[in-house]
């Protein structure tokens, strides 16, 4: 029995359904030694803004009960350093590109970055970022409301053929809301969940453990919270579904595919086990023959209820 | 693919004293490879909770076996400290950028290494490489000066001078040597010697680095320090250890955790 494994988001072909998040790959070069990027379904870049960002001050991570906490602060290069430097390593190996990016003013910074991707063929997708929570003197996000959710991916839709992916957040009242407006506007797929705010307390210093104070929580903490989100967004909208929250390995991988993702992102557990991409692809494959399930698309939102 | 990451077998675990342990793992590649001042990254069990590795420096090696000497502050080292002998870890290693030690081979002074509290984990380390060294030029000896809250927290002083290394000590009570902080003690040492030694090698707490940054720069002595972050990842990827350099921002996990002293921006 032949077993199919590709599956595609939007127009974008994938060999296997799995990714590695926004943001927790680097720029790939820093797994080289750990794994065989070129096994993975696609990378996703940590996200890129226009111009280079520092980021937000130290401590920016700590850890929690079954997970961290991160507030970066969107530190990357900018655009035209990314090109430069680190693009030309995620060329040669291989595999579809989803460059990550994220606007400090509403919708102008995206639309000028994605008329730079354009030009790129290598670049496969664009993933919206509009759900980091970690921006200091923002008070809303665009994904935590649907019309600007609407508005943002709307103006870049009309700009790019580009695979367009939008990614919320799981900080609000109702995710398929925000779902069906990114659905309506044109986004080729939705990427779920970013992480979830939280905070934690040095009580010695009684001071917030990130120097940020709030943060946003990852890892298998926050796993029931995004299946459940999926399943509410597969119930609601038709297009793909690019599932995470805390997979660490093959079993919690399957969760989101039944719940209804079409692709999964590994996050947090690349921290943890640098080859963990690699493993979930080959037990993946092993749980579809083992099975006898012949196209992992079969799964995907097979939950029963 | 070059490969980082390892199931080391626990050859031996001693407790030193109170919190303080030294455990002897076998990892052959990381033994060959490693520099001190790198680290190896550890997963102390498979649970989810502590989820994160733990980072320790290397505190030594020999043929296929590393040592690593650390304190029980947590949950990790409490679960690290109950392993026993003939068990395995996860461990990722050598990662980082060590100490800079071959230029010093070649420098007519001694080198100084400066150690607070559990600062002496590296530094041992590099005492050992930098006594091979000497051994072709035994003029040059080296100092070590290691500070601790009480005597009794004093750390691997025997080890330091059994490595043919002139200790001197200080504590912040009084109760062994010098009264008072490390970088006090560096402060006199470097006035009543009249020595310049070309570098000093340098771990430990966060003041007292700086403390020694201010003193290697104002005596336009070259100082290159261990930095002790929390780390996510450790091989530079979730960018949470970031310090910031004259150069911009760098990875403890991976540009560090050795810097130049006259890089940093405190």
């Amino acid at each position: 029995m032949k077993t199919k494994f590709s599956v595609e988001i939007g127009k974008l072909k994938l060999n296997n359904p799995v990714l590695a998040a926004s943001g927790t790959l680097g720029y790939a070069e820093e797994f080289k030694d750990f794994l065989e990027l070129k096994k993975i379904g696609a990378i996703v870049t940590k996200t890129l803004t226009l111009k280079p960002r520092q980021g937000n001050p130290t401590p920016r991570t700590c850890e929690t009960p079954a997970g961290m906490l991160n507030s970066i602060g969107l530190e990357n290069p900018g655009l035209g350093i990314f090109l430069q430097d680190k693009l030309p390593f995620l060329k040669k190996i291989g595999i579809p590109i989803i460059m990550s990016i994220a606007s400090e003013e509403e919708s102008a910074e995206f639309l000028e970055l994605v008329n730079r991707i354009n030009l790129i063929k290598e670049v496969a997708a664009v993933e919206l970022n509009i759900s980091c929570p970690n921006v200091p003197g923002k008070t809303g996000l665009i994904s935590q409301d649907p019309e600007a959710t609407y508005k943002t991916v709307k103006e870049v839709r009309k700009i790019t053929d580009k695979v367009l992916i939008t990614k919320l957040s799981p900080n609000v009242t109702s995710i398929s809301e925000i779902a069906k407006s990114a659905e309506k506007a044109g986004s080729d797929a939705v990427s779920l969940v970013n992480t979830l705010g939280g905070m934690s307390v040095d009580i010695e210093r009684r001071r917030p453990k990130i120097a940020a104070g709030i943060a946003g929580l990852s890892g298998p903490a926050i796993r029931p919270v995004a299946v459940r989100m999926v399943w509410e967004v597969f119930n609601k909208v038709k297009i793909p579904i690019i599932g995470m929250g805390g997979i660490m390995d093959v079993s919690s991988a399957l969760e989101f595919i039944i719940a209804g993702a079409t692709a999964v992102s590994i996050g947090t557990a690349n921290f943890i086990n640098p080859g963990v991409c690699a493993e979930i692809i080959a037990d993946l494959k092993n749980y579809l023959i083992k099975n006898k399930i012949n196209d992992i698309r079969k799964l995907t939102g097979s939950l029963k209820i | 693919m070059k490969n980082f990451q390892w199931k080391a077998k626990i050859l031996a675990q001693t407790k030193i004293k109170d919190n303080y342990w030294r455990c002897e793992l076998r990892a052959p590649c990381v033994a060959k490879n490693a520099l001190p001042g790198q680290f190896i990254n550890i997963r102390v069990n498979t649970n989810l909770d502590p989820l994160l590795r733990r980072p320790l420096s290397i505190h030594g090696v020999s043929a296929t076996k590393i040592k690593i000497f650390y304190a029980v502050v947590g949950k990790a080292t409490e679960i690290l400290a109950r392993k026993k002998s003939g068990e395995s870890l996860d461990i990722i290693g050598p990662l980082g950028t060590g100490f800079d030690y071959a230029a010093c081979s070649l420098q007519p002074a001694a080198p100084l290494l400066v150690a607070g509290g559990m600062g002496v984990a590296p530094l041992i380390f590099l005492a050992e490489k930098l006594a091979q060294a000497k051994s072709q030029k035994p003029k040059a000896k080296t100092t070590v000066l290691i500070g601790a809250k009480t005597k009794e927290r004093l750390l691997c002083a025997q080890e330091f001078k059994r490595l043919g290394c002139d200790v001197k000590i200080a504590t912040d009570d009084g109760s062994s040597g010098f009264k008072g902080r490390v970088s006090d003690l560096l402060k006199c040492f470097l006035l009543a010697s009249g020595l310049r030694p070309q570098i000093i090698y340098a771990c430990g707490p966060k003041l007292m680095l700086k403390a020694v940054t201010n003193i290697s720069n104002a005596c336009g002595i070259s100082a290159q320090l261990s930095l002790e972050e929390h780390m996510s990842c450790g091989i530079g990827a979730c960018l949470g250890c970031v310090v910031r350099t004259k150069n911009g921002l760098k990875r403890v996990c991976k540009e560090g955790p050795v810097f130049l002293a006259k890089d940093l921006i405190w």
